[in-house]
């Protein structure tokens, strides 16, 4: 069957003129923006550039009705994959149609005998105008006068609904008691008209033979003349034989060929099986009917059930991924659909899926549906996901954090890195030092980590307090993330010690940190002058053992490095210096040091 | 499709390049007029200038950002033989309140000695890197050693060509399998040397971009070109402006061990699609994010999409075309998008909020 061919739209971009300009574009999420421009190296000045436009998809993710079925069908996508469910109805018509045509030919998969029946149900549900006009008609004031009339009852008669039709047609016996005869004979024969119940334990033969019978008693009503009177219960009769110049007479009723088909196949082949559908609809659109839309080759090549081909002409001649990635979808799911095999060894189904799942991904809120998508394409799904998810806008922290969630369960640890360090970054650059250490943590990116703690501790420098300190006194494990965060946090713990007033136990603490290294050189004098509010105290402290240690501490930072002087103030220990350390000279301050530390080891061994 | 919306991109001379950021919240676009802006998007869609500033003292060809792992940095390229670096700086209290940022320049690279055609950065797991090109036919790999300090930045290695460089584009894979790749492309007209795109492979060994293929098919000037995104293929995917559209598909010969390997990866090139639909030179290429689509630009002053069904079967599905109305009036637009109009337009009023649609009144 021959490929059906669309021909691309041409959007028109307002104010400029394509034979002196160029149109220049960038890709966008959701959206290509465009603009004018002249692609030549010369770079003269030709004019000022007016306008950026945005240009967008018709058919959209930005409809609320859209929206609304891409959430409806989503929770039946991911119910599907667990068990089938019934489909609900979708109100956009051409899918509509197609959507139900498959289902009863694919999914529903009747039998010859119900066949007819679910067509004619299909048939029905899409010609909803005949019982809004039959409704006009029986609302008016004298219903068998009513131009539409006689179209009503024929439409019902072409649709198979033989009970309406009769109910309809007593209101023109009414009118006419003369007739009375006529109308009860074409009733009965209406009313008898066999209907396969595939419920009884009736055959398919058995049925065949009763039907053949009852056409053969239409048909003796019409060789006998006797609704010659009336032309409009002629016709009817020879509807119900299946004559076809009179089934053409109505065409306008039909409307389309798959209408004529359905009914045709009612009043002449009521027992079609499956594999003759292709057969029937192939004489018809050959013979009467030109297949024009692509609509129509979608619905014939549904009837010669050639699925391929229906996904085929759908995908092209349909904007839509959601239609065609759910359809594909769901007939794989019934094992109907053979994989083709893709040069990138995917399967059909998931082709269409991972498109569908990525026009949904720039959406600002449909994208987490996006996600369940991607989930049930076993071999593209994740590196789709990957790459889309880092896109995902991150505006405030609590919709970084719902991303975040999305990859740690699906151990997208890069994903998760990436974004923590473009908050963090974020975080940094809007001087939240606390969210940025936090976020740090999260990406465990132990340089970035060492960055926002030497901020922190350079702030502390200037002023005399730290920020955010629930943070830093919860890091617990965290703190090992880098050196200089570890060292940030048992810091702080010293200054809470000190503030509990357990001074040996914080002594103890801020000697680890120089011995143990876990300070860096340019901290120590800051640290040692925090010692000496310490060796202060009346009460020893520093054992002896300790404050030898401080002095070499002290030692190791004097031979020869140039260290700054601590220049915070003292403060904040609770230490009020006699004199003003800040304008003592650095050689002096250091001396000031070595003499306390050296009374205070005096008194230890004084002590023993 | 249709147009949703149109900015008033206020440029005092022809856009050359217009950027989108990672997250497609912000966009950078730079003109001839020497400046670059940079507009960020607001919770109803509204687009704001909130910084514009002189970046060079010749026309600016390109705009690009940096991943947004590095912060907020943008690189631009110039007529005037240098490419910059520029970064964010949060502004003063009342600067943010007026919506406004500053750009800092944090390096200039002067290397060039002619027109800087291009510049593009690095795939983020390489790090903080960028390539540049030229008119006199040098590209030039540079990093910056430590993320942290954007001013210094080292010249990794310089690439002599004999033909004029025009575009540049990075393999955007991140997978092991893949050594990291550079595309050049040659708008050269010399028709003695064939073969206008080189690719480049990096080399674990040496730590050097070495040639790897040389596609010699491509023997009209190139002027863009565009590997798709990878998403778990083994093979690459590269679109090329030049008289035509044509699609390649690279398929690495053998398997890359990172240790050993000596020189580049041995690759099969087929031809996946070309099209003349443009009828004319093509002069831009570009993949949306999904790598679903292929946008190309041409002489017709058209934009095309391109798209492949299931059986990689490319087809044209959308063109964008001027509708032939002349450009609005002179360049004197007013500064603020709200006051701004020209007599073929209405715009979308920056103060009027909730509307997507702006209403076109035709010329």
């Amino acid at each position: 069957m021959e490929e059906v061919d669309v021909e691309p739209t041409t959007t028109p971009i307002p104010g400029f003129d394509s034979n002196q300009k160029h149109l220049g574009f960038v890709w966008g999420p959701g959206d290509i923006l465009v603009y004018e421009t002249i692609y030549k190296a010369s770079g003269g000045s030709a004019g000022g550039c007016p306008f950026v436009h945005e240009v967008r998809k018709d058919e959209d993710i930005y409809s609320p009705i859209l929206r609304k079925l891409f959430n409806e069908s989503h929770h039946i996508f991911v119910g599907l994959q667990r068990i089938r469910e019934d489909l609900p109805m979708y109100h956009v018509s051409s899918l509509e149609l197609i959507w139900n045509l498959c289902e009863v030919l694919f999914i529903d998969a009747a039998p010859a005998g119900s066949l007819v029946l679910h067509l004619l149900d299909w048939v029905r549900l899409h010609k909803a105008d005949v019982d809004e006009k039959a409704r006009e008609v029986l609302a008016s004031e004298s219903p068998a006068e009513h131009q539409a009339y006689w179209d009503v009852v024929i439409s019902y008669v072409l649709q198979g609904r033989m009970d309406e039709a009769r109910q309809v047609l007593v209101k023109q016996a009414a009118l006419q008691p003369a007739a009375r005869v006529m109308f009860k004979l074409l009733d009965n024969l209406l009313m008898k008209m066999p209907i396969f119940n595939p419920g009884e334990t009736q055959t398919l033969t058995e049925f065949d033979v009763k039907w053949r019978h009852w056409r053969e008693e239409v048909d003796h009503c019409l060789q006998d003349q006797s609704f010659a009177s009336n032309r409009h219960l002629e016709d009817i009769c020879k509807i119900l034989v299946g004559d076809e110049d009179v089934l053409l007479e109505y065409k306008e009723l039909l409307s389309t060929w798959y209408h004529f088909l359905v009914t045709r196949l009612l009043f002449s082949h009521p027992t079609v099986k499956p594999t003759e559908l292709h057969y029937y609809a192939q004489v018809l659109t050959t013979t009467l009917y030109m297949i024009q839309k692509p609509l129509d080759s979608i619905l014939l090549a549904a009837f010669e059930f050639d699925i391929h081909q229906v996904i085929k002409d759908c995908s092209i001649a349909l904007n839509n991924w959601w239609f065609v990635g759910h359809l594909t979808d769901l007939l794989d799911h019934c094992k109907l659909l053979q994989s083709h095999n893709l040069h990138f060894g995917s399967n059909l189904r998931e082709f269409l899926l991972l498109e569908y799942a990525s026009g949904l991904f720039t959406h600002h809120s449909l994208w987490q549906l996006a996600v369940d998508y991607f989930d049930h394409c076993p071999e593209f799904g994740r590196v789709y996901l990957e790459l889309q998810i880092e896109r995902v806008p991150l505006d405030t922290e609590r919709k970084a954090l719902k991303v975040i969630r999305i990859c740690e369960q699906r151990q997208m640890t890069e994903q998760v890195r990436s974004i923590c360090k473009i908050m963090a970054k974020k975080a940094l650059r809007n001087n939240r030092l606390g969210s940025a250490l936090s976020w740090s943590i999260r990406a465990k990116d132990a340089a970035f980590a060492t960055l926002i703690s030497e901020r922190f501790l350079q702030d502390y420098c200037a002023k005399g307090t730290f920020s955010d300190l629930d943070l830093i006194d919860n890091l617990g494990p965290a703190m090992l993330l880098s050196d200089r965060l570890t060292f940030l946090g048992k810091y702080r713990e010293f200054h809470r010690l000190y503030g509990e007033k357990r001074f040996s136990d914080a002594a103890k603490l801020l000697l680890s940190l120089m011995t143990a290294k876990i300070a860096p050189h340019s901290f120590w004098m800051t640290l040692l002058t925090d010692a000496l509010p310490l060796l202060e105290q009346k009460e020893v402290i520093f054992s002896a053992d300790q404050t030898h240690e401080l002095m070499f501490c002290l030692e190791e930072l004097t031979s020869g490095k140039s260290v700054p002087t601590p220049d915070r103030p003292m403060q904040v220990l609770g230490y009020t210096p006699p004199y003003p350390l800040s304008n003592v000279c650095f050689p002096f301050n250091l001396l000031i040091h070595c003499f306390i530390i050296c009374s205070n080891l005096y008194s230890c061994l004084a002590r023993g | 499709m249709f147009v949703a919306r149109s900015i008033a991109a206020d440029h005092k001379d022809l856009i050359h390049d217009v950027s989108y950021d990672f997250h497609g919240r912000r966009m950078a676009t730079c003109s001839s007029d020497q400046s670059v802006k940079v507009w960020d998007k607001s919770d109803n869609g509204e687009w704001n200038c909130t910084a514009s500033w002189k970046t060079h003292s010749g026309s600016v060809w390109r705009v690009t950002w940096a991943h947004p792992e590095f912060g907020q940095v943008l690189a631009s390229c110039s007529f005037d033989r240098t490419a910059a670096v520029w970064e964010e700086i949060v502004g003063e209290s009342n600067d943010k309140q007026r919506g406004l940022s500053h750009w800092i320049k944090r390096t200039t690279l002067v290397d060039s000695r002619t027109s800087v055609t291009d510049v593009k950065f690095a795939p983020k797991h390489m790090g903080l890197m960028l390539t540049t090109c030229s008119a006199d036919g040098v590209m030039r790999v540079y990093e910056a050693p430590d993320v942290m300090n954007l001013s210094q930045w080292s010249l990794q290695q310089e690439i002599s060509s004999k033909l004029s460089c025009s575009c540049i584009s990075w393999s955007p894979s991140s997978s092991r399998a893949h050594a990291p790749m550079i595309a050049v492309g040659s708008d050269d007209s010399n028709t003695a040397y064939s073969g206008k795109v080189h690719i480049y492979e990096y080399i674990e060994n040496t730590r050097k971009y070495a040639k790897a293929e040389n596609l010699m098919t491509v023997t009209d000037p190139v002027h863009d070109i565009a590997f798709a995104p990878n998403l778990g293929r083994s093979f690459h995917v590269l679109a090329i402006a030049t008289k035509d559209v044509r699609i390649f598909k690279l398929i690495p010969l053998r398997k890359e061990s990172a240790v050993g390997s000596s020189g580049p990866t041995k690759l099969q090139v087929q031809i996946l699609a070309q099209f003349d639909n443009h009828n004319s030179q093509v002069w831009r290429v570009s993949w949306n994010i999904s790598s679903t689509l292929l946008a190309s630009s041409g002489d017709d002053g058209c934009v095309r999409l391109w798209k492949a069904n299931y059986m990689d079967n490319w087809k044209c599905t959308a063109i964008l075309r001027g509708d032939g109305s002349p450009v609005a009036g002179s360049s004197s637009q007013a500064a603020v998008p709200s006051t701004a109009g020209g007599p073929q337009h209405v715009l979308l009023q920056a103060s009027s909020a909730g509307r997507k649609k702006a209403q076109l009144i035709p010329g």
